[in-house]
């Protein structure tokens, strides 16, 4: 019988990891760490998780025993945060060059310095192109089920590659909701026992991702674009098989919301979505066409959906919980970078952006309201007033 | 899982998902081309410690019949480790032009 719990995300994202029978959890067990692991130890003390969990000296090394764990043939899994995450970023290339499809929870968090430990993306958005998918949630539900899917999704032949599940610091992390946890029997006919593609044998020895010359080396990293090329469909794929067999659909790559007739599209991530589409209702209310697209796959980017939004959205607005220093937010970037052989065609819409909530700023529905507002306004003389707007930056 | 097998590939289409390689000599060419200094052993010396072949990072030394070691030099680097670690001295590094 599926139940429901109430619980934070971290120990959501524990229990989905439980859910899709994770074989090996190599965790660094302090600071920036989270509760993620804390709940796994316990599943894994307590004989309910059937997991080897290795306690390691570094983010570093709990990287690298993930990938060994893969290497050999099992499904692995970790969390990190913030400065952690960071430490790690060699060996995420190492994973994914190596094509491993490891399922890492990332609790976001904003980088020092100064120091914080409040919610931002800097830590995995600065991960961007490491290889490994993205994908970011709205609330712990999201977490659970993305987490189950991301394994069906890495773990297709197509595909082959590690994702990251973000969900952000304190916002989900330390907010306790409702979560229904599907019934084992079916989540273990959707999730089915990981196969490797190859595997790690004494008798048998080999090395993977030994040294490629110029010749070649090339080839293996348009190997890995194609893969996320093809993760797009079995995001879409994967969405709706869930959707159908436990009865939540959270948008595949991207959670489209009142877009149909919408002359404004709102475009954002995580938790600033779900506040987007009370700010939509709303708006709607009083008459304003807005629409909402929420970013749940940052990488692979879904260009084709915002070129098909484009086709009947008069301007999007962007609300980035990060900067790319020296340049904007990062889906300010590539929705414009998505419409440009659009644009050069066509009618092409307005694009603005707002960098809010960064270092864990609150943004409410009020603000993402103004936003709109204000961006309505711009819309409708024509004309974008201010390129980035840093919202309810102090003077 | 995989089967595998070597094969030099021609084409993508040969290509594993992810580089693999299986020991084999030499699959980085001739690596003894590398060398600048190359050690030479004077069997009058040694002693058949086989501390060079222990310590050959390489295995480019081989252990003969009879405890003595052999020098690969198609793929011996010239490190000089082997020279360094003889307790006897048999082993001298010499420049390459010097032969």
């Amino acid at each position: 019988m599926a139940k429901v719990i109430i619980d934070t995300a971290n120990h959501i994202a524990a229990y989905a990891a439980k859910a899709a029978r994770v074989q090996v959890v190599a965790a660094y067990p302090i600071t920036p760490q989270t509760t993620v692991v804390e709940k796994i130890a316990e599943f894994v003390e307590s004989g309910e998780m059937d997991a080897d969990y290795i306690r390691v000296e570094s983010e570093h090394s709990a990287m690298a025993a993930c990938v060994g764990a893969e290497a050999a043939g099992v499904r692995a899994f970790t969390a990190t945060s913030a400065h952690g995450l960071a430490l790690m970023h060699e060996v995420l290339h190492w994973a994914a060059g190596s094509r491993l499809p490891i399922v890492m929870a990332v609790i976001n968090r904003a980088m020092g310095a100064p120091w914080s430990i409040w919610p931002d993306y800097s830590d995995s958005l600065s991960q961007r192109d490491t290889g490994w998918l993205q994908f970011y949630c709205a609330d712990n539900q999201e977490v659970f089920d993305t987490i189950i899917q991301a394994y069906k999704i890495c773990e297709d032949k197509r595909v082959l590659l590690p994702a990251m599940v973000c969900s952000e610091g304190f916002i989900l992390s330390h907010t306790a909701m409702p979560v229904k946890i599907p019934d084992q029997e079916e989540i273990d006919d959707f999730l089915p026992p990981y196969e490797p593609g190859w595997v790690l044998d004494v008798d048998n020895p080999f090395s993977h991702a030994p040294l490629v010359s110029p010749e070649w080396y090339m080839e293996f990293r348009y190997m890995i674009q194609q893969a996320m090329e093809n993760s797009k469909k079995i995001i879409e794929e994967v969405d709706k098989e869930y959707g159908e067999r436990f009865g939540f659909r959270h948008g595949g790559l991207v959670d489209r919301y009142r877009c149909e007739d919408a002359e404004l599209v709102l475009v954002t991530m995580g938790t600033m979505g779900a506040e987007a589409k009370i700010s939509v209702d709303n708006l709607r209310q009083e008459g304003y066409k807005v629409g909402l697209a929420r970013v749940r796959a940052f990488r692979p980017f879904p260009k084709e959906v915002f070129r098909e939004l484009a086709e009947t959205a008069r301007m999007f607005t962007a609300i980035d919980r990060h900067v790319s220093f020296g340049f904007e937010g990062f889906l300010f970037s590539e929705i414009k970078a998505s419409l440009y052989p659009r644009q050069i065609t066509a009618d092409p819409p307005l694009i603005s952006g707002f960098l809010a909530g960064i270092g864990g700023r609150d943004v409410t529905f009020r603000d993402i309201e103004k936003i709109a507002k204000k961006s309505w306004n711009w819309m409708e003389k024509g004309k974008i007033e201010k390129e980035i707007v840093w919202w309810k930056l102090r003077d | 899982m995989v089967k595998l097998e070597v094969k030099i590939p021609q084409k993508r289409e040969d290509l594993p998902i992810t580089p693999l390689s299986v020991p084999m000599i030499g699959s980085m060419g001739k690596t003894g081309e590398w060398r600048t200094f190359k050690p030479v052993i004077d069997y009058s010396k040694c002693t058949r410690c086989l501390f060079c072949w222990i310590f050959c990072p390489e295995g480019c030394i081989e252990r003969q019949e009879d405890d003595s070691p052999k020098i690969d030099y198609e793929y011996c680097k010239g490190c000089g480790i082997c020279a360094n670690e003889c307790p006897a001295k048999a082993i001298t590094m010499k420049r390459e032009e010097e032969d």
